[in-house]
């Protein structure tokens, strides 16, 4: 994938990380949700195939971030998107740029494991379906196997691909959502904690995987465990208050935040 | 004294005794509440309790039991001879007893023991009702001072108040439960009465309907009683009702729960539920007045023979009565469906509609169909419309614009007309109506498993 090159990262961005491009880019993003003014213009560049977090307390603005770079804020009433975001240089919020395809590009993972109530095959093989990319009944049973596979699941269910996928437990539902995520092979994965609703050995189960699909994926992440953010980041943000306060590489945000405010947070002295 | 007055009287006890009570909590106590083992109005409760219900219990008792006795004694004591009379003369004498007790007029002579056997009654009455009256509120008295003599601070007032609710719980599930099967026996024994007279195989899997009205009560006049007629025009009638009704019904939530704005939903929904509330009367004159007559016409100027009263009619009246019943019941199932289910659609790039085909339908599929089902057992049930659009005669056809009929009408004309209630003729409304009772029961059963299946995919 051929990365335009646009400005410089941002104002509050500590030195780039290796050298990997940026492959989201976004300037002065502000959110309303009717009159109120959730983000207060974000400016964030999102590096390739790294795993970028997003961090804060609960209510400050980082999964409304989140959800406005699959437009999933769409289907909100009453909210509002101003600012450009590019990925790859395409202003995602023009109007030439069509939200299906957009969100084959960009998936997403959501907080609660959200299977739909079919058999397994039949979830991972829905995101191929709808966008027509598999010629044929083998093909779909590759990307279905290659998917599963990939989310570290396959060897698990591959006996029972038809049984129903909400009767796998929370950790393997989760594995199943991100399985059918990579089935559309998008270039951005956004999850938003992925983690808050299961227990320890699922969660190291999931940040195992996340780490492995850095290779092929950009990834962003919303969290709230910070031993989280730290373990399977490159790159952290952190929001407060719909603003972003410091954006730069997750080892020099936990050992030398320059900001106040992330040093407290980090050292939990609120939030 | 009556009735009535000895409850009025009771229940003004119970109030006093609950005062009573509360005071008497409150004085063991020195008038420190806290002493208590609950808060004194339970104390009160708990005297109150004592006091009404063991004596409310002995009036009901005495106004059923008591009438009985007085007439098996007033029975007992008449002359030999009108003892032995056949039991329709017997029950003539009764009559005329009763009319003498209550001052009623009498046709012709009156017999000298009838007037005896009333005046022994009156009489009776009159020493039972004072009975009652000290009796009842004897107990009463009773029930207080043994509830007002156990109050102490350490009485679990309030364990035994909460208990007692719940008994009173109980009683009323209860009454709801045993009226539900009191129908079913009075039912089932009517019906096996009609079986008795009538084979159960003629019954069930006769085709023809014919009970012969004219000829009832004489010999030889069995008449013909196949249900299949009946129960074919009921399954004809409420097909066409679900063709009309599923389509419209399930669109319409789709597009209520889905696509409509929150204001057009805010109007529309209850709109639509207005239809419920229309009595089924008026739904039956619109078909008999308006429909019927429009589809004859439509179907005379394509050369088709329409009657004016048909299963069409009827279907379609009966299905536009339906909708909202459909279209309610899925709106709140497709409501149920977790939007997580809807964003997960979406982030893969699913447009509104794919979700709503591929995701929503399929996971609100079971609730629904239970919703269709509770709509099936309620246009089974229905009489009104069925009268008026699509007649009374009991034809086994498959012609849409043929006049058609159902079971529940033919148990209304079965049992209103002049016709002794011994004869099969009557009886077979019984037969009918238990048959009617075990499929809708079956299909209820059926729809709420199905409905508390899906409940537990997502809870």
């Amino acid at each position: 994938m051929n990365t335009v090159a646009i400005k410089p990262v941002a104002a509050t961005a500590g030195a780039a990380s290796g050298n990997h491009a940026p492959k989201v880019v976004s300037q002065g993003v502000k959110v309303f949700y009717g009159e109120k003014e959730a983000l207060h213009g974000v400016d964030l560049d999102i590096n390739e195939r790294e795993v970028t977090a997003l961090i804060g307390p609960s209510g400050c603005g980082k999964s409304t971030y989140l959800r406005c770079l699959n437009r999933m804020n769409d289907v909100v009433e009453g909210c509002r998107v101003e600012g450009s975001i590019k990925i790859d240089g395409d202003d995602i919020y023009d109007r030439r740029i069509d939200v299906v395809q957009l969100r084959a590009r960009v998936g997403m993972v959501f907080q609660k494991p959200n299977p739909f109530p079919k058999s397994i095959y039949e979830n991972v093989a829905y995101g191929p379906r709808i966008h027509g990319i598999a010629q044929g009944k083998n093909e779909l049973d590759e990307i279905v196997e290659s998917s599963l596979t990939r989310a570290g699941l396959w060897k698990e269910v591959k006996d029972r691909l038809d049984k129903p996928g909400t009767g796998l437990s929370g950790g393997q539902q989760q594995r199943l959502c991100i399985a059918r995520a990579i089935a559309v092979s998008p270039e951005v994965i956004l999850m938003d904690e992925p983690c808050s609703a299961l227990d320890p050995i699922a969660t190291a189960r999931i940040e195992e995987l996340i780490d492995e699909l850095r290779e092929n994926y950009t990834i962003v992440i919303v969290t709230h465990s910070m031993q989280q953010a730290a373990r399977v980041s490159q790159r952290t943000a952190f929001f407060h208050l719909g603003d972003l306060v410091e954006y730069g590489d997750t080892s020099q945000i936990f050992t030398n935040p320059k900001e106040e405010r992330t040093q407290a947070y980090i050292t939990g002295r609120f939030g | 004294m009556s009735s009535t007055l000895v409850l009025a009287v009771v229940l003004l006890m119970m109030l006093a005794s609950f005062v009573v009570g509360r005071q008497r909590a409150l004085a063991t106590a020195g008038g420190h509440t806290r002493a208590l083992h609950s808060r004194p109005p339970y104390y009160g409760s708990y005297v109150a309790l004592w006091a009404a219900v063991p004596a409310l219990v002995l009036l009901l008792l005495w106004v059923v039991v008591e009438p009985m006795v007085v007439d098996m004694v007033v029975r007992n004591s008449l002359p030999d001879d009108v003892r032995a009379l056949p039991p329709d003369k017997l029950s003539l004498v009764l009559t005329i007893i009763d009319n003498l007790v209550r001052g009623r007029a009498t046709v012709g002579d009156v017999p000298a023991y009838a007037k005896e056997a009333a005046a022994r009654q009156q009489s009776l009455h009159a020493t039972a009702s004072w009975a009652m009256a000290v009796l009842v509120i004897g107990l009463a008295a009773i029930g207080f001072f043994f509830g007002a003599r156990r109050i102490a601070p350490t009485l679990r007032a309030r364990n035994h108040v909460e208990r007692a609710a719940t008994w009173g719980l109980v009683a009323c599930s209860a009454i709801a439960i045993l009226t539900t099967v009191g129908i079913v026996c009075s039912m089932l024994f009517e019906t096996l009465h009609f079986f008795s007279m009538v084979p159960p195989q003629d019954f069930f899997f006769g085709l023809v309907w014919d009970p012969r009205f004219s000829a009832a009560g004489r010999d030889g006049s069995a008449g013909q009683f196949g249900l299949i007629p009946l129960l074919w025009g009921t399954v004809f009638i409420s097909l066409i009702a679900m063709l009309v009704a599923v389509p419209i019904g399930l669109l319409s939530a789709i597009y209520l729960s889905e696509y409509a704005h929150k204001t057009v939903r805010a109007w529309v929904k209850p709109l639509l539920e207005i239809l419920a509330g229309i009595p089924t009367v008026v739904y039956g004159f619109f078909a008999l007045s308006t429909l019927g007559p429009l589809f004859r016409d439509i179907g005379a100027s394509v050369g088709l023979d329409v009657s004016a009263t048909s299963a069409l009619t009827a279907g379609v009246v009966m299905g536009v009565m339906i909708i909202p019943f459909v279209s309610s019941l899925s709106d709140d199932i497709i409501n149920a469906v977790p939007q997580s289910l809807r964003d997960g659609s979406y982030a893969l790039g699913a447009t509104q509609s794919e979700t709503i085909k591929r995701v929503v339908m399929p996971a609100a599929l079971p609730g629904i169909v239970g919703s269709v089902l509770l709509a099936v057992s309620r246009a089974i049930g229905e009489t009104m419309i069925v009268v008026m659009a699509a007649g009374i005669a009991a034809k086994l056809t498959l012609n849409p614009f043929d006049s058609v009929t159902t079971v529940t009408v033919k148990i209304v004309s079965q049992l209103t007309g002049d016709l002794e209630f011994n004869s099969p003729q009557t009886l077979v409304a019984f037969a009918l109506g238990l048959t009617l009772f075990a499929v809708t029961l079956l299909l209820n059963i059926y729809a709420l498993h199905i409905v508390r299946k899906y409940r537990e995919q997502y809870d």
